[in-house]
């Protein structure tokens, strides 16, 4: 226990470049996770109502729309 | 009996004429005014008393208190619209977009007759109910008048994605000479420009019925017990088989309905959706961090909360004062 403790210290909070880095990085891949995971619940929410759900009967192969 | 209530402040209101000793411990005296009979609680309370009436008048007028007689019925206000069980409805619901789709179709095909749809243009139905090709082709068939060109002179074009909805008519007045006389308002905001909203708009439209009994409408009027007052120059324009939808859905005439209240009501949120999922996203995030606010200020201050402050008095001395 106290190894894994003084390895997640030494590593993440001991020097400040590390220890602002961790911050940085943890807020990229929160934000990101966060934003797929509520993405994910509303679109499960939201199933069948939205125009994604839609689209695919409406284009037609060959058409080069984006939307 | 305010002071069996209060004896505190009996004693308090009393301190200031009586001599200290005799405030101090009795709690009611024969010879002291109750705090209600003083001159500060009649001022003050006439102060509030007149004050509120003052700020009543202000907001609901001068007459607001008075009987009034009024010719006016509850008629005459409009009826109440039913809650209708929309799909948006709800503060984690989007439009139903298909619904949107559909709707589109019965304003182009119906309502777009009398109804101009200005705060709208073709691109905004991309990605929401039409893919970019659909649109781009429903677009040309309109033309636009564009220029003026390298002679100074206007010309007519086809539309393109970034114009907006074709208007029925030119100005107002002509759209007043082609309805008798009545302004069919633009739709793009006319969900959020009514009480009631997206309930109005479906009750309004399916609510056409026969006037009752006693009730004149003028020339050209309709009865509509949902519009102010009654008489609307509109007339009922859904019915049944109307439109032909390309989904295969019966278009009947509250079917219709919805759909094009749908279509309205994005017309006016078209960020409605956004909007819903950026709530629970900041809401989700902003009660955490409020969470952790609340425990990282508990945590600081329970050293403060918990201590204890003992008095420890100087030993007197040893040989008092003789």
């Amino acid at each position: 226990m106290s190894r894994v403790h003084d390895l997640i210290y030494n590593t993440f909070f001991k020097r400040n470049s590390a220890f602002v880095a961790t911050c940085f990085v943890g807020a990229f891949a929160f934000q990101i996770s966060f934003d797929l995971g509520t993405t994910a619940w509303w679109d499960y929410h939201n199933r069948g109502k939205q125009w994604k759900d839609l689209r695919a009967k409406y284009i037609q192969a060959g058409d080069s729309a984006e939307e | 009996m305010l002071s069996s209530a209060f004896p505190r402040i009996v004693s308090r209101v009393g301190a200031g004429v009586k001599p200290l000793s005799k405030a101090r411990f009795s709690t009611s005296s024969s010879n002291s005014t109750p705090f209600l009979a003083s001159k500060t609680a009649i001022t003050s309370s006439t102060l509030l008393a007149g004050g509120s009436l003052i700020w009543y008048n202000h907001l609901y007028g001068l007459n607001s208190l008075l009987p009034e007689a009024s010719a006016n019925s509850a008629a005459e206000n409009g009826m109440h619209p039913t809650k209708q069980p929309f799909e948006h409805y709800g503060p984690f619901e989007t439009f139903n977009h298909a619904s949107i789709r559909r709707g589109y179709q019965v304003y182009r095909e119906v309502c777009s007759a009398c109804h101009s749809l200005d705060r709208i243009a073709w691109r905004n139905l991309v990605g929401v109910s039409h893919t970019v090709d659909e649109v781009k082709a429903m677009a040309e068939e309109v033309e636009y008048t564009d220029g003026p060109n390298d002679e100074g002179e206007m010309f007519q074009r086809p539309g393109k994605l970034a114009d907006y909805m074709p208007a029925p008519y030119p100005n107002e007045e002509a759209a007043r000479a082609g309805n008798g006389g009545g302004l069919p308002p633009d739709l793009s905001l006319i969900v959020k420009a009514r009480h009631g909203a997206a309930d109005y708009i479906y009750s309004l439209l399916t609510g056409y019925c026969d006037p009752p009994a006693g009730v004149k409408l003028a020339d050209g009027m309709n009865y509509n017990p949902y519009f102010p007052g009654g008489g609307i120059a509109m007339a009922r324009v859904l019915f049944d088989g109307l439109v032909e939808y390309d989904d295969g859905t019966p278009a009947t005439t509250s079917q219709m309905a919805k759909d094009v209240t749908v279509f309205l009501n994005w017309a006016a949120e078209p960020e409605h959706d956004q909007r819903k999922k950026m709530g629970l996203q900041a809401l989700m995030i902003l009660s955490t961090l409020t969470a952790i606010s609340l425990y990282v200020k508990r945590f600081k201050w329970s050293y403060l909360k918990t201590r204890k402050i003992v008095y420890d008095p100087p030993k007197p001395a040893r040989h008092g004062p003789l």
